[in-house]
């Protein structure tokens, strides 16, 4: 066996395949299996210490402060003085919580945090399980992590944290509805649940465009639903409910403290960066360039800088938006979210069984599909927002407790 | 082909979840054993080939039934400790009633001579696009009946757990306090 | 041994074990859990056959365990509906407590 030679884009898989080559045959299986856990565990975990300093930076230009500004330059080593703090922090376990459930919960959280990435492809050739059920089995996995929260919030024996995780569950499956539901908007068009070959279906370019599924109507209209649901599935802000700190303090990890809260707190970052990554694969063309005079970038840059930039979006809808309270949660998800990603399914239907070129008449095909396809997903967004603002009064509202 | 150590390993996982479901104290131990006993079975459909079935049942049971039975628990208190009897003679007849089910199995199994005999060569693993296109030509009547079936069951369950509207004597005297 | 036996014994255990749940058991929860594994085990017999069976391109197995994963999930959100609406009228989940038809 020889290696091809490394170029910029495959320098991973290469490196990869070079360690490989030099263990001993029987245990090549699983070193391939050991250099792609590792890989993933030690990049994402990075991530997320990158984030948790760019979400305190960027929340505090946001708030007209300055953020960590005391450990190293510019406070740059602030994940460091944090993981050292959590790391040597007390580990506080409630004397009449359940032990079993309470230690195994943030276990199982962050192993199914971790397991979704195995389908991610964040390069290409860099899928880690090219499953053929690629976007079920992320869905699949990612249901274990709700179980994992009523297991910390049961576990506690605290009323804050039950609260918490019933908040956190139902907010959960409810949104995990229509986000399955958008992103079937795509596996129809595609025609594969496989992942790699989503992100295949998207890398093709005509007059130098990929086709993104994002520059479709309705992968628009899904790619925004579905990136809302997926700020409520991993409980960021505004749907941050279960944790909402002046309610309920801390939510179902109330009554976990130094490594278990660190785990707790990766756990959701790590879940937040798969889904993003979910995002990318299906609608903005996983690791593909946008324009085919870009194609040189290596894959993997690409996916990452895509993946930066979903992340800032958070960051910034976090440092805007007001948290919601539970019924406009539960009314959002079941009388908007839900109608409108069915109507998207309809769009992609339309979308996929319309002609993309009428003989003869240049782009004016594409440019009617375009337009009816925007047209099903806008008119019943129009219509619905109509309808439900329609009852609503706004009138000043009057605080019996605080002034 | 024989029987593989990822088979027998996950079999086990199965059992050891079903059977501490069935007797553990707690109810919401007996929901999470119960998880691992779905989520075992869904690990041992994927050992043996068939990647949809076990990822929907993942989906469906770990995702779904195992939350509705832990949010039942918690809605009819049963996360209080409750002292169970631990022998009763109804009990124990079930018990009994229960092994001798499997003993007629096991014996219709061991009979049957499948044991010794050499299995068909392993199927190989179905793929997605031909579940689909079976999903969608050949069984699309029972796919439909299924989806109208579902309807009606989200119908009838919402309309089952509905608040009645007449309050409860009882409930006034609780808000009545 | 025969992998399609083992597969029928661990499904015809499996199934004894939610049969004693469901008849031993006095919560009403764990009676439906007790059947939800007895449906389960019925699937793992559907899957060994279609593997270790004569036409394992037919599918008719995996087909049949989809089906039936979907009647299990509409009979657990009705029986769970069942049971709650029952513990609002009767004040118990214990089905050797609910003996009165009358309400």
């Amino acid at each position: 066996m020889t290696l091809p030679a490394p170029t910029a884009d495959q320098i991973w898989v290469w490196i990869k395949d070079w360690l490989v080559f030099h263990t001993p045959a029987p245990f090549q299986p699983l070193a391939s299996i050991l250099c792609i856990v590792a890989a993933i565990i030690v990049v994402f975990a990075s991530l997320f210490a990158l984030t948790v300093l760019l979400e305190r930076k960027g929340l505090g230009r946001m708030q007209n402060r300055y953020g960590p500004n005391r450990v190293g330059p510019f406070g740059i080593l602030q994940p460091i003085a944090d993981a050292v703090k959590s790391l040597t922090k007390e580990d506080i376990v409630p004397r009449s919580a359940d032990h079993v459930v309470h230690y195994l919960a943030p276990l199982v959280l962050v192993a199914a945090s971790f397991l979704a990435y195995a389908v991610l492809p964040i390069g290409r050739n860099m899928t880690a399980v090219n499953l053929d059920a690629g976007v079920l089995f992320f869905f699949a996995i990612g249901s274990a992590t709700e179980l994992a929260v009523f297991m910390a919030g049961w576990s506690s024996r605290n009323k804050y944290s039950l609260l918490g995780a019933m908040r956190a569950i139902a907010q959960m499956v409810s949104y995990e509805i229509p986000l399955i539901l958008s992103s079937i908007a795509v596996v129809m068009i595609a025609g594969t649940l496989s992942t790699s070959a989503i992100v295949d279906e998207q890398a093709r370019y005509t007059h130098g465009i990929a086709h993104w599924f994002v520059f479709t109507p309705w992968g628009l209209a899904g790619f925004i639903l579905f990136m809302i649901a997926a700020t409520a599935e991993t409980n960021r802000s505004p749907f941050d409910l279960p944790e909402g700190e002046s309610e309920i303090i801390a939510g179902y990890f109330i009554e976990y403290s130094g490594f278990k809260f660190a785990l707790f707190f990766l756990a959701e970052y790590i879940e937040m960066f798969a889904v993003s990554g979910l995002g990318i694969t299906l609608f903005l063309g996983g690791w593909s360039s946008p324009v085919s005079f870009l194609a040189w970038i290596p894959s993997w840059i690409w996916f990452f800088g895509k993946l930066l930039a979903l992340i800032c979006c958070f960051i910034w809808v976090r440092g805007t938006l007001p948290r919601l309270r539970m019924d406009q949660l539960m009314n959002f998800a079941w009388k908007f979210m839900l109608p409108m990603t069915l109507f998207v399914i309809l769009s992609a239907g339309v979308w996929r069984f319309l002609p993309a070129t009428i003989a003869g008449s240049g782009a004016l095909g594409a440019v009617v599909r375009w337009l009816v396809c925007a047209f099903i997903v806008l008119l019943p967004y129009v219509t619905l927002a109509r309808a439900l603002e329609s009852g609503r009064k706004i009138e000043k509202r009057e605080y019996r407790f605080a002034e | 082909m024989r029987t593989t150590l990822p088979f027998l390993i996950l079999a086990v996982l199965t059992l050891a979840g079903g059977v501490a479901a069935m007797t553990l104290r707690r109810l919401v131990h007996c929901a999470l054993c119960l998880t691992v006993a779905f989520a075992g079975l869904a690990a041992l459909y994927l050992n043996l080939g068939a990647e949809f079935a076990g990822l929907a049942q993942l989906l469906v049971y770990v995702g779904a039934i195992a939350i509705l039975i832990v949010f039942a628990i918690l809605l009819t208190r049963g996360g209080d400790d409750k002292a169970e009897p631990s022998f009763s003679p109804a009990g124990a007849a079930g018990v009994v009633l229960a092994a001798a089910v499997f003993a007629v199995l096991g014996w219709a199994i061991v009979t049957s001579g499948i044991l010794h005999q050499a299995a068909n060569p392993a199927a190989p693993p179905a793929p997605m696009r031909s579940i689909g296109l079976a999903l969608m030509q050949r069984y699309v009547l029972p796919l439909e009946v299924i989806a109208l079936m579902l309807t009606a069951a989200m119908i009838g369950a919402v309309i089952l757990a509905l608040r009645e509207k007449r309050p409860q004597p009882e409930q006034d005297q609780r808000s009545a306090q | 041994m025969n992998p399609l036996a083992a597969c029928l014994l661990v499904s015809a255990l499996l199934f004894a074990i939610g049969l004693a749940g469901a008849l031993t058991r006095r919560s009403a929860i764990l009676v439906l859990a007790g059947i939800e594994l007895m449906l389960n085990a019925a699937n793992l017999n559907f899957i060994g056959f279609w593997r270790f069976g004569p036409h394992p391109e037919e599918l008719t197995g995996i087909i049949f365990v989809i089906f039936a994963i979907a009647v299990a999930a509409a009979e657990a959100a009705v029986g769970l509906a069942l049971i709650l609406a029952i513990y609002r009228h009767a004040r118990t989940s214990d089905v050797s407590e609910i003996t009165e038809m009358k309400g």
